[in-house]
C-alpha cells in the first residue's frame, strides 16, 4: 500500500517537474524570440499558469485527501471562493514580504508581484490543493510530526525547498559579474523554481529512505 | 622668475620648498601653515582656519592684502592659500547656491589677480583635493583624488598647441618644477618629476629640448641620488628593480654627455638633432616614472609572518569564547583554573619576554611581547579545558545550526568585494531572515500552539495561543524597521547609479524653508516622543517615584537635554546672513548649546554611576500591628497612584517573616520598581548616549536613532517571547543583536570607506581649532560607531528583558489559578530579582553573555582580518578590503570596551541594590 502510495507521488512530482521544463522550452517554438531570461515575465506567468492547472488536475485524479462528506454545489462554490481569495491574500503577503526583505518598493512592481505569485503557487496553491481553506489544518502540518500522510510530508518538503531556493536566489544579486540573470527577480524567480523542483524529487526519495521511521497518525 | 602661486585648497604643505635661500616668501592664508613652517616666511598673513563652518574669514583676509602684496612687488614667491571653497563644500555640498557664490568670488578673484600680474610672472592655481557629490573628501574615490591645475602666465608657454584633452599630473610633480622655476635644488626626497611645459622658453625648439633635457637631468640626478642612499638605509626596494633603474639612469646620463658634447661640437644637424633630444627626454621620462612606481610599488608591504600569527590569535582568541561561554554554563568552578591562572601565564610570559629584551639591549616591540603573552595565556587555558571539557551531544550542535548558518554566510560574505560593498543591504537580509528562521522553528517545534487536548486531536487541528498575533506584529514591525532604516544609507562610489539618502546632508544646506522648517519639526517631535516613551517605561515599572536624583533628572533633565538639542539645530541649521547682527549671538549659541548637553548627559551618567537605584520603597513598619497586604491591588493614595505595579521582594519577606518570629511587628516594604532596576539604569544610559550620538550626527539621522531604539525594542521584545532556558542568552539573540548593530551602522549614514566619515562631528561645540587631536578623534569616532556603542552598552537587556517581561503573562494566569496558588503568584512577580535569587548564576550567566558577544564579534573580525590577509594582491583591496579592515578592527575595540562598560554598569547597580538591602536591613 505505501509502496504503491510513493510510486503514485513519485510520478506525479515527476510530472510536475516535467511540466516546468516544457514551459522553459516550448513556447519559444510559437513565440520567436522567447526566453526565460530576455522575456522573463511571460516566462513568470506561464509558468505559474502551468503549474497551478497541472496541480489542480493531478488533485482531481489522484484525490490524496479523500473526503467522506459529500458536500453540496453551494459548499463546493464557496470552498471555490474561499481558495481564491487565499490564493490572492497570500500573494498580496508574498508581495509585502519580499518587499519587506528589500525589494525596491514603486520600481519594477510588476516584477516583484508575479515572482509573488510564482512562489504563491509553488507553495499556497498546493496547500489549498491539498489541505482546502482550513488555516487550522496548515498549521498542523507545517509542525513537527504533523504531517498525516506522505502527500502531507511532500508538501511540507516541496514548500520549504521552493522558499530556500528563492532566498538563496537573493545571494548572486550584489555579484558585479554583469550577468542577465542577475537582474531583479530573474535569479529568485530561477532560485524558487529550482528549489521546487529539487523539493519534488527529494520528497519521494527522502519518504522512501524514511518510510520505517515515518509512522503517520491516522485520523 | 619671480612666481605666484594660488592655491585654492590648501597644498601638500610638507613638499612645498619654502624659504629657498634668498628668496621671499610671502604666505597669506591658512594658519595651519603656521605650526608647519614656523617663521620661514618673509611675511605672512595667517587667517584661523579650522572651523570648516566659517566660510569668509580667510578668503576676506587674503583679498583684502593680496592685490597691495602682489603690486608692491616685494616678494618672489607669493603663496595664497583660499580655504572658503573647501569649507563650503563641507558646509553645503557641490550643488549649492553658496558655493556658487563662492566660486563667483574666486572667479572674480582670478579674473583681477591677472590684471596685476607682471610679464615675467607664473600663475599657478592648485587644489589639493576634490570633493564627493556630499563635499567632503580624505578618501580616494575618483572626484576627492582629482583636481584642477591651472597654469597662467603673460609670456606664451608652450611651443605647441596644448593638447585638447588635460593630462593627469600627479601631484608630487609639483615640488621639483616649483624648486627648479625658483632655482633652488630639488628636495633631496622627492620622487616626482618635472613638468617640462614650463621649461620650453622663448627660443625656438631645439633650445627648448634642451633646456627641458638638461632639467630632466638633474631631476634625474636627484631621485638617482635618494634612491642610492634610501636603499643604504632600508632593504625594502627589491634589489632587482634597483639594478635595471641603476642601468636606465646610467645609459641614459652617458648619452646626455655624448649628446652635450656632439652639440657643442655642432656636428648634429636639427632634424636629427631633434629626434635623439626627444628619445634621450623620453628615456628619462622612464627612468622618473618607473623609480616612483617602485617606490609607491614596495612602500606597501606585508609581513607575512606577523598577518598569520595576528589571524590565529584571532582565531584562537573566538575559539576560547566559545569554549569559555560553554564551560561556565556547565560547571562552576572553571573561573579560577580557566580564567584566572593562564592570565597569571599571560603576564609571566610578559615579564619575562621584557625582561629578556631588557637583558640583550634589543628594542622592545610591545606588539610582540603583547602578542606573546596573549598566546601564552590561550595555551594556559586550552591546557586547563583539556581536562574537564563536557561532552557535546549532537543535539545541542544540531540546535546551534541555524543562528551560526547566518553567522557563517555574514562573515563568508566579508570575502567577497561585492558583498562587502554590498553590506549595507546583506546584513538586514540575514537578520531579518534570521528572526524569520526563528519565529518558523518556533511554530515547528509546537511552542506557539496551543498543545492538543483530545479533542483537537481527533480532528487533526491545531490552533495558535492568543500570544502569537503580539508576536507575529512584533515580528512585522522588525521588518519594517529594517526596511525603513535602509533609507538612511551612504553611498559607495562602487555602485555609481545609488544615490545617498537625502536624510545625510545637514537641514543647512536644505533651500526649500519650507521643507526646512517641516523636518526641523519633524525631528524635535520625535525627539521628544523618544523621552516620552523612555518616561513612560519606566513609569509602567515603577521606577519613576522615588525623588532621588537620578529619578529627577530623568523627570527634568531629559526634557532640558531634548531642549538643547532643539535649539541647537535651530541655530546649526539657519541660513548663514538671515539673521544679520544676530550673527554673534548665533556664534555663541552654536558652541554653547552643545556644550550644555555634554554637561546635562555627563551630569545624568555621573548621577547614574553614584545613585543607579530607582527604586520607591514605601517602609510600614514603622506602623506597628498593620498587616499589609504585599501586592497593593487598588490604589488608595496619591503616591500609590503614580507605581502602577508595586514588586516586592522575595526575600525582603523573608527577613521580615523572621522578625516577625523574634518581634512584635508584622509590617512589610514594598519596594517600587524593584524588579526593573538593572535594566532602568541601563535604559537611562542608553537614553543619555542616544543624545549625544544624535547630537554628533546631522539633524535628520535621528529618525534613523529612533528607528535604532524601537529595533533594539522589538528584537528584546521577540527574544523575551521566544527564550527557552532561563539564565542563559541563546546564540541567535546574541546573533541578531550584532547583526542589528551592522546595520545601524550603515543605517546612520556611515560605509566602511574614509570618504564616508562625517568629519564634521569634530566641530559640534567647537567653533575655533582644538587644542589637540584626541577630543575630534573621539568626536568622530562616537559618530562613525554610534551604533556599535549603543548596541554593546545594550547587551547585558538581553539577559535582563526577559525577566522584565515575565510580569505580564503571569499576571494573566492569576484569574484563572486557585486563591490557594496566591501566595505563589506573588513570588512570581520577582523580575529581575530572580537574578539575584542566585548570585552565582548571575554573574556567570552575564559572563557567558558577554563571552559570546565576543565571540560573534571576533568572528566577524576574524573573517574580516582573514579577507583582508588572503586577498592582500586583489584589485579592490585598498578600495575595499583594507577600509573594511580598519573600520572593522576599531568597531571590535570600541564594541569590546562599550561592552564592558554596560556589564560594568550592571555590576554597578548589583553593588548598590546590595548595599540597599543592606540598609534596609538594618533599619
Amino acid at each position: 500500500m505505501k509502496e504503491a502510495e510513493i510510486r503514485r507521488l513519485l510520478a506525479a512530482n515527476l510530472l510536475c517537474v516535467f511540466t516546468i521544463i516544457l514551459t522553459a522550452v516550448v513556447p519559444s517554438f510559437f513565440w520567436d524570440g522567447f526566453t526565460v531570461l530576455g522575456t522573463h515575465l511571460a516566462w513568470l506567468c506561464i509558468c505559474s499558469v502551468c503549474v497551478s492547472t497541472l496541480n489542480i488536475i493531478l488533485h482531481l485524479v489522484l484525490k490524496p485527501n479523500q473526503s467522506h462528506k459529500r458536500s453540496s454545489f453551494a459548499h463546493k462554490i464557496s470552498r471555490f471562493l474561499k481558495c481564491c481569495i487565499y490564493f490572492f491574500m497570500s500573494c498580496i503577503l508574498f508581495h509585502a514580504i519580499i518587499v519587506l526583505y528589500g525589494a525596491p518598493l514603486i520600481e519594477s512592481v510588476t516584477e516583484t508581484f508575479l515572482f509573488a505569485v510564482l512562489l504563491s503557487t509553488f507553495t499556497t496553491l498546493q496547500c489549498l490543493c491539498m489541505l482546502g481553506p482550513n488555516v487550522q489544518a496548515w498549521i498542523r502540518v507545517f509542525s513537527k510530526n504533523g504531517a498525516m500522510s506522505i502527500w502531507e510530508s511532500s508538501l511540507q518538503i516541496t514548500t520549504i525547498c521552493s522558499i530556500l531556493g528563492a532566498w538563496f536566489g537573493a545571494f548572486p544579486i550584489p555579484l558585479d559579474w554583469d550577468r542577465p540573470w542577475q537582474v531583479w527577480p530573474i535569479s529568485c524567480s530561477l532560485g524558487a523554481t529550482f528549489g521546487y523542483m529539487a523539493g519534488l524529487i527529494i520528497a519521494p526519495l527522502w519518504i522512501h529512505w524514511n518510510r520505517k521511521q515515518l509512522t503517520y497518525k491516522s485520523r | 622668475l619671480p612666481k605666484c602661486c594660488s592655491s585654492t585648497g590648501g597644498c601638500l604643505p610638507a613638499s612645498w620648498p619654502v624659504q629657498p635661500a634668498g628668496r621671499r616668501v610671502v604666505f597669506m592664508g591658512d594658519d595651519t601653515w603656521e605650526g608647519l613652517f614656523p617663521k620661514k616666511f618673509f611675511r605672512s598673513y595667517f587667517f584661523p582656519s579650522f572651523n570648516v563652518k566659517d566660510l569668509h574669514t580667510v578668503d576676506d583676509g587674503i583679498l583684502q592684502h593680496l592685490y597691495p602684496t602682489v603690486d608692491s612687488g616685494e616678494w618672489d614667491v607669493l603663496i595664497a592659500h583660499f580655504l572658503g571653497v573647501d569649507h563650503c563644500g563641507h558646509k553645503h555640498g557641490p550643488d549649492h547656491p553658496e558655493m556658487a557664490k563662492k566660486l563667483t568670488q574666486m572667479n572674480e578673484m582670478l579674473r583681477s589677480l591677472v590684471d596685476h600680474l607682471g610679464n615675467d610672472t607664473l600663475l599657478l592655481v592648485a587644489g589639493d583635493h576634490g570633493m564627493t557629490e556630499t563635499g567632503d573628501h580624505g578618501g580616494d574615490s575618483e572626484k576627492e583624488v582629482n583636481a584642477a591645475l591651472f597654469v597662467y602666465s603673460k609670456t606664451p608657454l608652450f611651443v605647441t598647441v596644448p593638447p585638447e584633452e588635460p593630462e593627469a599630473i600627479p601631484q608630487v610633480n609639483l615640488v621639483p618644477t616649483v624648486a627648479l622655476l625658483l632655482g633652488v635644488p630639488i628636495p633631496y626626497s622627492n620622487i616626482g618629476e618635472v613638468m617640462a611645459e614650463l621649461f620650453s622658453g622663448d627660443g625656438d625648439a631645439v633650445s627648448a629640448a634642451l633646456q627641458q633635457l638638461s632639467v630632466y637631468h638633474i631631476n634625474a640626478k636627484q631621485v638617482d641620488r635618494f634612491l642610492h642612499s634610501y636603499s643604504l638605509v632600508a632593504q625594502d626596494l627589491p634589489a632587482e628593480q634597483l639594478q635595471h633603474l641603476q642601468q636606465l639612469f646610467s645609459s641614459a646620463v652617458e648619452e646626455h654627455t655624448q649628446l652635450l658634447a656632439q652639440v657643442q661640437g655642432a656636428t648634429l644637424v636639427p632634424p636629427e638633432l631633434e629626434s635623439r633630444l626627444g628619445s634621450l627626454i623620453s628615456r628619462f621620462q622612464l627612468y622618473l616614472r618607473e623609480a616612483r612606481a617602485l617606490c609607491t610599488q614596495s612602500w606597501a608591504r606585508f609581513h607575512l609572518l606577523r598577518m598569520v600569527g595576528g589571524c590565529t590569535l584571532i582565531a584562537t582568541s573566538c575559539l576560547l569564547c566559545y569554549m569559555a561561554s560553554e564551560l561556565s554554563a556547565s560547571s562552576d568552578s572553571f573561573y579560577r583554573s580557566c580564567l584566572l591562572y593562564p592570565l597569571l601565564w599571560g603576564l609571566m610570559v610578559a615579564l619575562l619576554l621584557g625582561l629578556a629584551h631588557a637583558f640583550t639591549q634589543e628594542g622592545l616591540d610591545l606588539l610582540l611581547v603583547s602578542s606573546w603573552a596573549a598566546a601564552a595565556s590561550q595555551l594556559g587555558f586550552f591546557w586547563h579545558w583539556w581536562g574537564r571539557h563536557p561532552k557535546q551531544r549532537l543535539q545541542a550542535w544540531l540546535g546551534l545550526a541555524f543562528p551560526m548558518g547566518i553567522l557563517l554566510f555574514r562573515c563568508g560574505a566579508m570575502f567577497s568585494d561585492s558583498f562587502v560593498v554590498a553590506e549595507a543591504r546583506v546584513a538586514p537580509f540575514l537578520l531579518a531572515s534570521l528572526v524569520m528562521l526563528l519565529v518558523g522553528k518556533l511554530h515547528w517545534d509546537g511552542r506557539l500552539t496551543v498543545p492538543e487536548g483530545p479533542k483537537q486531536q481527533f480532528l487533526g487541528f491545531s490552533s495558535y495561543r492568543r500570544e502569537i498575533w503580539y508576536l507575529l506584529c512584533l515580528v512585522a514591525m522588525l521588518l519594517i524597521c529594517v526596511r525603513l532604516s535602509g533609507f538612511f544609507h551612504q553611498c559607495r562610489e562602487e555602485i555609481p547609479q545609488c544615490r545617498p539618502s537625502l536624510f545625510l546632508s545637514p537641514l543647512a544646506s536644505l533651500r526649500n524653508t519650507r521643507a526646512k522648517n517641516l523636518f526641523y519639526l519633524l525631528c524635535v517631535v520625535l525627539l521628544a516622543g523618544l523621552v516620552y516613551a523612555v518616561r513612560s517605561w519606566l513609569r509602567h515599572y515603577g521606577n519613576l517615584n522615588s525623588s532621588d536624583p537620578l529619578v529627577l533628572f530623568v523627570r527634568w533633565g531629559f526634557p532640558l537635554v531634548v531642549l538643547c538639542i532643539a535649539c541647537y539645530w535651530a541655530v546649526a541649521s539657519s541660513a548663514d546672513d538671515s539673521l544679520g547682527k544676530l550673527q554673534e549671538l548665533v556664534q555663541v549659541a552654536v558652541v554653547a548649546f552643545p556644550w550644555a548637553v555634554y554637561g546635562l548627559a555627563s551630569m545624568g551618567l555621573l548621577l547614574l554611576l553614584c545613585n543607579p537605584m530607582t527604586v520607591f520603597a514605601k517602609d510600614t513598619r514603622e506602623s506597628p500591628g498593620s498587616i499589609v497586604t504585599p501586592y497593593l491591588g487598588v490604589p488608595t493614595s496619591e503616591v500609590d497612584f503614580l507605581h502602577v505595579i508595586p514588586q516586592i521582594y522575595k526575600r525582603m519577606q523573608e527577613s521580615q517573616k523572621s522578625r516577625l518570629e523574634r518581634g512584635s511587628c508584622r509590617a512589610t516594604v514594598a519596594a517600587y520598581g524593584l524588579g526593573s532596576v538593572y535594566s532602568a539604569a541601563l535604559v537611562i544610559a542608553l537614553t543619555l548616549l542616544g543624545f549625544l550620538l544624535m547630537l554628533l550626527h546631522s539633524e535628520r539621522l535621528s529618525l534613523a536613532f529612533l528607528l535604532l531604539f524601537l529595533e533594539a525594542f522589538v528584537l528584546l521584545h521577540i527574544h523575551s517571547r521566544a527564550r527557552g532556558l532561563p539564565f542563559s542568552v541563546p546564540w541567535y539573540a546574541v546573533i541578531s543583536w550584532l547583526l542589528a548593530a551592522s546595520q545601524f551602522f550603515y543605517s546612520t549614514g556611515h560605509q566602511p570607506i574614509f570618504p564616508a566619515i562625517h568629519w564634521n562631528a569634530a566641530f559640534v561645540g567647537f567653533h575655533l581649532d582644538h587644542s589637540t587631536n584626541l577630543l575630534p578623534a573621539v568626536l568622530v569616532g562616537a559618530n562613525t560607531f554610534a551604533s556599535h556603542i549603543l548596541f554593546a552598552v545594550g547587551c547585558p537587556l538581553l539577559l535582563l528583558w526577559p525577566f522584565v517581561c515575565e510580569m505580564p503573562s503571569s499576571q494573566k494566569k492569576k484569574p484563572k489559578k486557585e486563591p490557594r496558588e496566591e501566595l505563589q503568584e506573588v513570588e512570581e512577580h520577582m523580575m529581575e530579582m530572580r537574578l539575584r535569587e542566585s548570585p552565582e548564576k548571575f554573574s556567570t550567566a552575564l559572563l557567558q553573555l558577554g563571552l559570546k558577544y565576543l565571540f560573534v564579534l571576533g568572528t566577524q573580525l576574524l573573517a574580516c582580518v582573514c579577507a583582508a590577509m588572503i586577498l592582500r594582491r586583489h584589485l579592490m583591496v585598498w578600495k575595499v578590503f583594507a577600509p573594511k579592515f580598519l573600520f572593522e578592527s576599531l568597531g571590535f575595540v570600541v564594541s569590546s570596551i562599550c561592552l564592558l562598560l554596560g556589564i560594568s554598569l550592571v555590576m554597578r547597580v548589583d553593588c548598590a541594590v546590595s548595599t540597599w538591602f543592606n540598609q534596609l536591613q538594618l533599619r
